[in-house]
């Protein structure tokens, strides 16, 4: 049976292990152990499979017929939140005690492609909420925190993830959110912009600059619910992902329990930076699931729409720019699926996150893009559901860091290595 | 006055592998049967009687005592055990055939069902069963068993409701309804509910839930058909047929082609 990359990789440390038995037999599995076992990335384990599977039917049944109405509308049906929840694809990374699946980062991974394949702005709700505001509670949420917040996200509460701002986007320590210690609580005064989820969420972490004579040093990230007193503003209307809300919020004199800061006073930034990371991987996945639900969608449609005789599918040209589509699709994906597993191993991932999710979001566009073409006028009719693919898929080059922020983190790494 | 012992349910359901019902089905070279180098996966009707099992549990809570389901096929078939598994079974059989070995008939799979049961030491009150597989739509073994079982039956069920303080179970045919002693009952199933989709944290459970390994010849049977296949070929592909302009057109071809209008 195959094992995947990580757990052949954790076996080569040897473990400290009172071994009965022979001592020949240790020295073999020790040799043993120290050969990984070397998989394609095609290798995953049967949970994951079988969780592909699952997340596919739900997509395919349950989000599939409601996406033009909610695409047109604007707008997340309840019933979609609801079942995200009930199949446990809100808690992926998250312990059981907590209510999660204690499942793979790469099985996150596969829920949000699956999804995007079906409904770009479902997958983009299931990531912000796994890959950010989760891991965030995992990661640097203490016991009680843990304990507090994580079967809420778990079970049934959206959450939010609240860093940009109309001054700040890019350069996202340059916030101006301010918070002003009253007590044992913090007092918040600012406002964000282009929050994903917010509209229906009802948990938000909220990046606020508690001391801004110490610059960026000074942000730090805090846990509030919706009851507290957050104010959801305008809900942008976009040109994609047009169910997934995007809204302006206001926080005006809001006041957080001290208790409510997570990973510690001033440690936002660090926070911020490491979180993003692996949300890069998360869009890097819904690119991928976005091209290639288009991809699925438009081929079957040339083999069947026949001109001058044959199916336009077996036109020498349109031939060539599927299977350009095809290898541009299998990059994506190695590209995400690669930094998914460097991150389970725990290697370095940033270069390979970043990189994945430039040109992730470069193959949507493309491919998406030709998907249309090759339906000819049929893909350009919104009925089809085809040119949603390409709309949703300029949002790829721009949030969770934009093509350009990509490449630099990229340069960078490049640089230190080679100067 | 004592209340009888309510007897607790151990609920048996036999599940396939079969190619996915989404498959474009090809005859194979040979043309000795379809190209099986396709998607697999738990056969439909089976997917409901797993569906239904799980269903009686939840509205008769701890009187369902165990949800075992049972296939019989090479090792790859694990994967649709733990499927079943993933849906709310608590555990599994795996009789194991090798992956060259020939489909099993339904009298034989019927056969080595019957020996499973006999061995369950807690014994087993209700077998539900999917209507059909969609490979073979031989739709018999269901019947098979029961005859081989003595066990009374009920098929196409649309409704099934047990109740096991009465020891009885009430199936809805889509017509006739029909009440069936409970210890001793085989249900064939076709519904109208959704399978349910395996959660991710159930995937997970499922990882935990046992399965039980055996071959044919540590339950004494013998699987080798005894039908043989001689050719399949694709049905003929469909010719004829024309368009007429108008009814006119329409009866004269209809004379045309000797069929009158005009009574005897």
């Amino acid at each position: 049976m195959f094992r995947t990359a990580s757990r052949s990789v954790r076996a080569t440390k040897l473990r400290s292990k009172t071994l009965v038995g022979p001592s020949r037999m240790f020295s073999v599995s020790a040799m043993r152990a120290e050969e990984p076992q070397l998989n394609s990335l095609s290798t995953f384990t049967e949970e994951e499979n079988m969780f592909r599977d699952s997340v596919k039917r739900f997509a395919v049944d349950v989000v599939g017929p409601k996406v033009r109405e909610m695409d047109e509308k604007e707008s997340m049906d309840p019933i979609i939140i609801q079942g995200l929840f009930e199949q446990g694809l809100m808690g992926i990374e998250t312990s059981a005690e907590h209510g999660g699946a204690e499942a793979s980062f790469t099985s996150a991974i596969i829920a949000i492609e699956e999804l995007a394949k079906i409904d770009p702005s479902v997958s983009v709700m299931c990531d912000v909420h796994n890959t950010l505001v989760n891991t965030i509670l995992r990661k640097y949420g203490t016991t009680e925190q843990q304990d507090k917040w994580l079967p809420l996200l778990s079970n049934s509460k959206l959450g939010s993830f609240c860093l940009s701002e109309p001054v700040s986007g890019s350069d996202a320590f340059a916030l101006q959110t301010r918070a002003t210690k009253d007590g044992d609580h913090w007092v918040i005064n600012g406002s964000k912009m282009w929050i994903t989820n917010s509209y229906e969420a009802e948990i938000f972490l909220i990046f606020a600059n508690i001391d801004p004579s110490k610059g960026y040093k000074g942000i730090t990230c805090f846990i509030a619910t919706r009851d507290m007193g957050v104010q959801i503003a305008k809900k942008e209307e976009k040109l994609g992902i047009r169910a997934s809300s995007t809204c302006t919020l206001n926080f005006d004199d809001l006041r957080i329990p001290a208790e409510n800061i997570i990973g510690g006073e001033g440690k936002g930034y660090k926070l911020a930076i490491e979180i993003l990371n692996e949300g890069r991987i998360g869009i890097a996945a819904q690119m991928l699931g976005l091209a290639q639900g288009a991809f699925d969608k438009a081929v079957p449609y040339t083999y069947q729409r026949t001109q001058f005789g044959q199916p336009i599918g077996t036109f020498q040209g349109m031939q060539f720019q599927i299977a350009e589509a095809a290898v541009e699709l299998e990059t994506a994906r190695l590209l995400t699926y690669n930094a998914a597993r460097r991150k389970e191993e725990g290697r370095n991932f940033t270069k390979e996150a970043a990189m994945a999710k430039y040109w992730a979001s470069n193959v949507a566009q493309r491919v998406s893009g030709s998907a249309i073409e090759w339906c000819g006028g049929v893909g350009f009719t919104r009925e089809t559901g085809i040119e949603k693919f390409w709309r949703d898929s300029k949002i790829g080059a721009i949030y969770e860091g934009t093509s350009n922020i990509q490449l630099q983190t990229i340069a960078k790494f490049i640089q230190k290595e080679y100067s | 006055m004592r209340p009888s012992a309510v007897r607790l349910l151990n609920i048996f359901v036999p599940i396939k592998r079969a190619v996915d019902y989404a498959v474009k089905i090809r005859v194979n070279p040979e043309q000795t049967g379809i190209d099986l180098n396709v998607k697999h996966s738990m056969n439909p009707f089976d997917e409901i009687a797993v569906e239904e099992a799980v269903r009686i549990r939840e509205r008769l809570k701890d009187a369902v005592k165990s949800i075992k389901v049972v296939t019989i096929g090479p090792p790859k078939s694990a994967e649709t055990l733990r499927t079943a598994l993933a849906m709310g079974a608590d555990s599994a059989i795996h009789v194991e055939i090798p992956e060259s070995a020939p489909a099993p008939e339904p009298l034989g799979v019927a056969k080595t069902l019957r020996a499973l049961i006999e061995r369950q030491k807690e014994g087993v009150d209700v077998v539900i069963m999917g209507k059909q597989a969609i490979d073979d739509d031989a739709g018999q073994t269901g019947q098979m068993l029961a005859g081989l079982l003595g066990w009374s039956q009920a098929t196409f069920a649309s409704k099934v409701v047990v109740d096991p303080e009465q020891k009885v179970a009430n199936v809805t045919h889509l017509m006739v309804r029909i009440i069936h002693n409970i210890s001793s009952h085989a249900v064939n199933f076709q519904f109208f509910e959704e399978p349910r989709y395996a959660s991710l944290p159930n995937i997970m459970k499922a990882k935990k839930k046992p399965v039980e390994k055996l071959t044919t010849a540590e339950l004494g049977i013998d699987l080798t058909p005894r039908l043989e296949t001689i050719k399949v070929t694709e049905p003929p592909k469909r010719v004829g047929g024309g368009k007429v302009a108008n009814v006119d057109e329409l009866l004269a071809k209809l004379k045309e082609a000797g069929i009158s209008g005009k009574h005897a």
